[in-house]
């Protein structure tokens, strides 16, 4: 459970969350939705207190999150950041142990539980044949899975993600949020979501938090926030809904069109 | 007729499912073997020099003076093995293997390959500070060590500068770090070599020397040398230690908070310990090149990344080089001895082209 109060964040002048709320119960994914520059991944960051703000609190499970460690953080949230290895020729398999690092203090050795921990979580993404190549050889789909699987070796019951489905195709970006629902549902981790895709959002998110300049423009159920009225003012976009059998799908269109649909020639 | 697949097994070795045991047993052969070379090594280059001594008459040497044992041994070969050669072979192992596992953690701590232990301006200091000894005679009422206790002191307070100057908005970053100790580097160096110009003295020509290319020929026993050792050992111990947290670091800032270890702070502490460690090395040894640069990356080839592997490999490897070195500076061109970092930049540079090359085929 993650509860953010009141977040307020500003570089410098220019503030970028202001009086945001937030609630992420066990069990749910919550999808951050919002144009670019709406402070979606700031908003991610200061739920693990990559950044500090202004005013506002955060509770991970009722702890104020100022008055843990930056290792109690991690034992209790697991972020899949994008960053590649640089130089450093990593395998697979010591990327996903490094996840197991808040829980072993420097002197001592990783043990035998360690590694049962980091073969279960590459087997979980479906990567543990994987294991012995090195991180920087992998596709972007391998890669995104065996941060997923360092994070869940992490042992942490909230996980973040942002936007985990970048430079994706289509199979890879369902199987990773599939994965994610998958932990939500089963293991009854909180999980939260960046998301630039809005159908993303609509088929794999139990809530979403719209946001727009900083603020909350509406939380709630896919089925409440992603709505034409509330998105196109904030997308600037004509948005058409398209009802299926077990959900919705979104449709985009420029409010202004400089060229004829090609439909209505 | 077979048994249950349990029952097979539950024997004390479960399945090796990450490949991680193979990997263990290959790298502890490693460092097994790299180890017995370096015994070997230390016996055989002590036992090389102008003066012919046989390997055994350094194991007689080594067994009267440790174990008490009395053994016939020639009068000059005793103080020649244990007096001239002995010291100075285990300040090679101390200073190649200081060097080296240096490199490897200040790779990792400013995210570029070709970081070394000397990016840091800190032999600058270290030679600005012996300069300043040498040439006005600031001896701090240190006696015989004064030349190698301000070359220390001018090597933390170069640490302590470029430190001050990364630090300058709160956060040490890769980049700052770099940009500081590079400029920090440039302007002790021209302080060097400013003094020695407007003392116009002959024994700071013959200086700049030492503390340009280095040499070992000032090893002999004592404390300095003890406590080399003894910091050389503790860093190697801490920086194996911190291999994870090395690991992480390498890979970004974010990855390293996620996990637990705040950057900003571990970067601090690793400066303070690679500082010191250079301090010691620079003032016993002055500034041999490409050991630092060079090593890490053969021993990433040999252990893989992993710094928990890779650092005591670094140790190991940079010991055995610069044992080689320093004896091929002594005999290359005897009874004239070679500046040590000739040799490790003519070893290293060639070496460090190969690696380039392999490092990416494809390109």
């Amino acid at each position: 459970m993650i509860t953010a109060d009141a977040i307020h964040f500003a570089y410098g002048d220019r503030t970028v969350l202001d009086s945001v709320d937030l609630a992420a119960p066990h069990g749910e994914v919550l999808g951050l939705v919002g144009p670019n520059g709406s402070g979606k991944t700031t908003l991610l960051r200061t739920l693990h207190a990559s950044l500090r703000p202004r005013a506002g609190t955060v509770l991970i499970d009722s702890e104020q999150l100022t008055t843990l460690s930056a290792r109690e953080i991690a034992r209790r949230v697991a972020v899949v950041v994008q960053e590649t290895a640089g130089d450093l020729p990593l395998l697979v398999s010591d990327m996903v142990l490094l996840g197991r690092t808040p829980h072993r203090s420097g002197f001592a050795r990783r043990g035998r539980e360690d590694e049962q921990i980091a073969a279960a979580a590459l087997t979980q993404v479906g990567a543990l044949h994987l294991a012995g190549q090195p991180f920087d050889g992998l596709s972007g789909g391998e890669r995104q899975r065996v941060l997923i699987a360092r994070a869940l070796a992490q042992g942490s019951s909230h996980l973040l993600l942002d936007e985990p489905t970048n430079h994706l195709d289509v199979r890879y970006q369902h199987e990773i949020l599939d994965l994610a629902r998958d932990l939500a549902l089963t293991s009854d981790h909180t999980v939260v979501v960046v998301l630039h895709d809005l159908n993303l959002a609509a088929t794999y998110c139990d809530r979403v938090l719209l946001l727009d300049r900083g603020t909350v423009v509406a939380a709630g159920t896919p089925d409440e926030v992603l709505t034409p009225p509330l998105l196109e003012p904030v997308y600037q976009v004509a948005v058409r809904r398209l009802e299926l059998d077990d959900g919705f799908q979104l449709a985009f269109r420029p409010l202004i069109t400089r060229t004829p649909q090609r439909n209505s020639r | 007729m077979g048994l249950p697949v349990h029952e097979l097994a539950s024997g004390e070795t479960p399945v090796d499912l990450l490949g991680l045991a193979a990997r263990r047993s290959r790298n502890s052969l490693v460092v097994t073997l790299l180890g017995v070379m370096l015994a070997a090594s230390t016996v055989l280059c002590t036992a090389v020099g102008p003066v012919w001594t046989g390997p055994d008459d350094v194991l007689d040497v080594l067994r009267t003076k440790l174990l008490g044992t009395a053994v016939e041994v020639d009068q000059t070969v005793e103080v020649i093995v244990w007096d001239v050669r002995l010291p100075r072979v285990l300040m090679a192992t101390a200073v190649g293997a200081g060097l080296a596992v240096c490199g490897a953690a200040l790779q990792a701590m400013v995210r570029n390959m070709l970081a070394d232990p000397y990016l840091l301006g800190i032999n600058s200091g270290a030679s600005s500070g012996a300069a300043a000894t040498i040439l006005f005679g600031v001896t701090l009422g240190l006696g015989e060590h004064a030349l190698s206790a301000s070359a220390f002191l001018g090597a933390l307070a170069a640490s302590l500068l470029v430190f001050v100057v990364a630090r300058a908005s709160g956060r040490i970053t890769s980049i700052r770090l770099l940009l500081a100790g590079v400029a920090v580097g440039y302007a002790l160096s021209a302080l060097t070599s400013f003094l020695i110009f407007a003392s116009g003295s002959a024994e700071g020509a013959r200086s700049v020397m030492f503390w340009l290319l280095g040499s070992l020929g000032l090893a002999q026993w004592g404390a300095p040398l003890l406590a080399l050792g003894l910091v050389v050992a503790a860093t190697v111990v801490l920086l194996t230690a911190w291999g994870r947290h090395l690991d992480a670091l390498a890979i970004g800032d974010e990855t390293a908070l996620v996990l637990g270890v705040s950057p900003a702070r571990f970067r601090t502490r690793l400066l303070a310990v690679v500082s010191l460690c250079i301090g010691f090395v620079v003032a016993a040894s002055g500034s041999i090149g490409f050991v630092g640069l060079v090593v890490p990356h053969l021993a990433r080839r040999l252990v893989g990344a992993a710094h928990a592997w890779a650092i005591p490999v670094s140790a190991l490897l940079g010991a055995l080089f610069l044992l080689w070195a320093d004896l091929f500076s002594r005999m290359l061109l005897q009874p004239r001895e070679l500046p040590i970092g000739i040799v490790t930049a003519m070893v290293g540079a060639p070496f460090l082209l190969l690696l380039i090359r392999r490092l990416h085929p494809g390109a």
